[in-house]
């Protein structure tokens, strides 16, 4: 007891104090969840809108697909990663692994279904008079999609925030591709892996503080978010 | 007088089975046309089918003096508009609502500004502009959305049962708004009713829908 006690005072002093080792690998944490991020939208929210919005064969299939990729095991993508971004894969001439990059790449290839699974719902959610309305007002094909996913906001930044929440969190694949080198590649999830394993506990603890922090603000936007969509859609 | 629609030897099918079986009309310009027909006779695919949100199986739909009909000719589809029984309103501010078409026309922000406050004022909404528009009453919400669509100044505007599920004073607005655009003869108007009383009250000719063609009734 006295040493999960002593853990959690010298955790706290490690916050208070914004030790320079924690505040870096909370920092890269942000950065490599954030980067992933904003790829997996990028790439995810037009094709999850046009997977919404447009009439396609085997549209089915394909939305199947990612649902099940949704719960895609971190391990199998870090597996992946590192054999395509190897000395002797395919991407091996680039010298990407145990990067950051590979870490973003690992995470963007997780966060990518969530984002068009989720977007594809959201989207294919909003009544179809909307569309039809935004028509007989004007609209331009584009003008219709566009007006289609600003009602279909909420249910999209639900999925992108649930998308991060998930990159935060997740350490199968980073510590696979990333290599948890100090003051490199290491993020909290990883680090806090490894500290336990050497029984140092009071960083490990600081950063589940912190990473419990930031799992919270994000479940609390999400639920705000949600929320505000619901009071909207209720009038 | 110049026309505004004229719809030649049109004919559509929904799963085999037959809409309209191939008929002819034209409606003129300054004028309010109503069309009355049954449940499920084909009052709303006509006007979808008018307003290019569908195309027919065979035959076609000229506007203005037939000088255009494809439904990508986003010129043409700007003179017209149509009003759906269940509007499709935006998740946004009673004044979003109805700047919308501005907007996406690209007008100047004063305008937009000018003319939207014309029509909240014209529409009994300006104390709701900035209230969300799904909060409206159903009469509001109707009201709303004949002056989104009215905003855009339109040629030829169709109202899809414009005072159906509305209570008799949103009802009776709704009504002046029509009664107004005929007396000033602009947009040309064609509604679909239930109600032979109110199609004769509100329109200068009424059509029926009879063995799947559209007919004059008086």
């Amino acid at each position: 007891m006295d040493i999960v006690f002593d853990g959690f005072l010298r955790a706290f002093s490690l916050i208070v104090s914004f030790d320079r080792e924690l505040l870096q690998i909370i920092f890269l944490s942000l950065k490599v969840s954030c980067a992933a991020l904003v790829i997996s939208v990028l790439a995810g929210l037009p094709l999850g809108t046009f997977l919404g919005i447009r009439r396609l064969p085997l549209k089915g299939l394909f939305i199947s697909i990612m649902n099940t990729f949704m719960g895609l095991p971190p391990v199998a993508v870090g597996l992946f990663v590192y054999l395509m971004l190897s000395r002797s894969g395919p991407l091996g001439f680039m010298g990407l692994l145990y990067t950051p990059s590979a870490m973003v790449i690992a995470q963007s290839i997780l966060a990518f279904p969530i984002v068009v699974s989720l977007c594809h719902a959201a989207v294919v959610n909003v009544d179809r008079a909307i569309g039809h309305a935004a028509q007989t007002l004007g609209a331009t094909p584009y003008q219709v999609s566009t007006a289609i996913v600003r009602e279909a906001r909420y249910g999209i930044m639900s999925g992108i925030i649930a998308a991060f929440g998930r990159l935060i969190a997740e350490v199968g694949a980073i510590l696979i591709v990333g290599g948890n080198i100090a003051g490199y590649t290491r993020v909290m999830t990883t680090t806090i892996a490894l500290e336990t394993d050497k029984g140092n506990f009071e960083l490990a603890i600081a950063l589940g503080i912190v990473l419990l922090s930031v799992s919270l603000a994000v479940n609390s936007m999400l639920h705000v978010v949600q929320r505000k969509g619901l009071v909207m859609a209720r009038g | 007088m110049s026309l505004v629609l004229t719809v030649e030897d049109i004919r559509k099918t929904y799963n085999g089975n037959e809409v309209f079986s191939g008929f002819s009309l034209t409606f003129e310009h300054a004028r309010v046309f109503s069309l009355m027909g049954p449940n499920g006779s084909g009052k709303s695919t006509f006007l979808r089918l008018c307003a290019l949100l569908e195309e027919p199986d065979s035959g076609s739909v000229k506007f203005f003096d037939g000088d255009r009909e494809s439904a990508k000719d986003i010129t043409l589809k700007r003179r017209i508009t149509l009003v759906l029984p269940k509007g499709g309103i935006f998740n946004a501010t009673v004044f979003d609502n109805i700047s919308y078409g501005l907007k996406i026309r690209g007008v100047a922000k004063d305008e937009i500004r000018k003319r939207t406050a014309r029509y909240l004022e014209t529409f009994g909404l300006m104390e709701k502009k900035e209230q969300n528009a799904l909060a409206l009453s159903s009469g509001e919400a109707q009201r709303l959305c004949i002056a989104r669509a009215m905003a855009i100044e339109p040629d030829l505007l169709f109202l899809d049962e414009p005072t159906a599920s509305v209570d008799e004073k949103n009802s009776r607005i709704i009504e002046e708004i029509i009664i107004g655009m005929k007396e000033q003869g602009n947009p040309a108007v064609i509604m679909t009713t239930h109600d032979p009383a109110q199609a004769k009250r509100l329109s200068d000719r009424q059509f029926v829908i009879r063995e799947k063609k559209i007919v004059l009734q008086n």
